[in-house]
């Protein structure tokens, strides 16, 4: 994952909980769209990063695991939005547990293709016991 | 959240899904009854009208091409309608547009199908 840069400057950070159900997916499409709209994005990039973190709620969901919430973290800086998507269990196994190594979601499929596609970059890691994550970042006019 | 599916039978024996708002993880089993639905009928040559879709996702696009996949057994195939910049994007990048017939109109797209 790349450090922001040194020009960069750290507007805010943002934390939203939804249910981890499929119709709460639009509001943090949504949600994000309006902090992604503070940064100087084009229309075009807001709707890339809408529909990547749409994809990153949808594969958490799909993951299960019986979560009853996922998380999304946006830091938004001058540079850049960096939104990290992690379902519950995962900020429940605590800061000391050592994080997986990156595994491939079962069935990916078209989801982390595009997430891949629309930002620049993307880690993400897939654990039965402990939770999915998704971190992301898109870089303003890149 | 919205999404309207409209299914109606044209002129020319081709059925038309006239779709309009968001098909996203929520709203994709609506369309993927619709679909399938039409399909159990005996419809294999369906033109998916999306000029009214505001947003699609990967369960969207997985339901258009489990629905193409399920005409193709039966000699049919599904030709799309989509004029919005964004979603012609997304079709783009996944290599659908090398997989559907991706029309500006609905015209266009029915008289590719005979």
């Amino acid at each position: 994952m790349n450090q922001p840069e040194p020009s960069s400057e750290h507007l805010g950070t943002v934390e939203l909980r939804i249910p981890s159900k499929p119709e709460w997916v639009a509001v943090a499409r949504l949600a994000v769209a309006a902090i992604a709209n503070r940064l100087p994005f084009s229309v075009e990039e807001i709707e890339d990063l809408k529909l990547a973190i749409a994809e990153a709620c949808t594969i958490v969901i799909q993951q299960g695991g019986g979560s009853q919430a996922i998380d999304i973290t946006c830091d938004a800086s001058t540079s850049h939005l960096r939104v990290e998507v992690r379902d519950h269990r995962y900020r429940d196994r605590g800061e000391s547990a050592k994080r997986p190594a990156v595994m491939a979601v079962e069935g990916e499929g078209l989801g982390i293709f595009l997430i891949q596609a629309l930002m620049d970059d993307l880690e993400y890691s897939v654990d039965p016991q402990f939770g999915t994550e998704l971190v992301m970042t898109k870089r303003v006019g890149a | 959240m919205d999404i309207k599916v409209h299914v109606r039978e044209s002129e020319d024996d081709a059925y038309v899904v006239e779709l309009g708002g968001e098909i996203d993880v929520y709203t994709s089993p609506k369309v993927k009854d619709a679909i399938t639905e039409l399909i159990d009928q005996g419809h294999y040559n369906l033109v998916i009208n999306l000029e009214k879709v505001r947003y699609i996702d990967s369960t969207g696009l997985g339901v258009l091409i489990g629905g193409l996949k399920r005409v193709r057994e039966h000699g049919g195939t599904v030709n799309l309608v989509c004029t919005n910049p964004q979603i012609k994007k997304i079709f783009d990048i996944t290599g659908l547009v090398k997989i559907f017939g991706i029309y500006d109109d609905e015209a266009g797209a029915k008289k590719a199908l005979a």
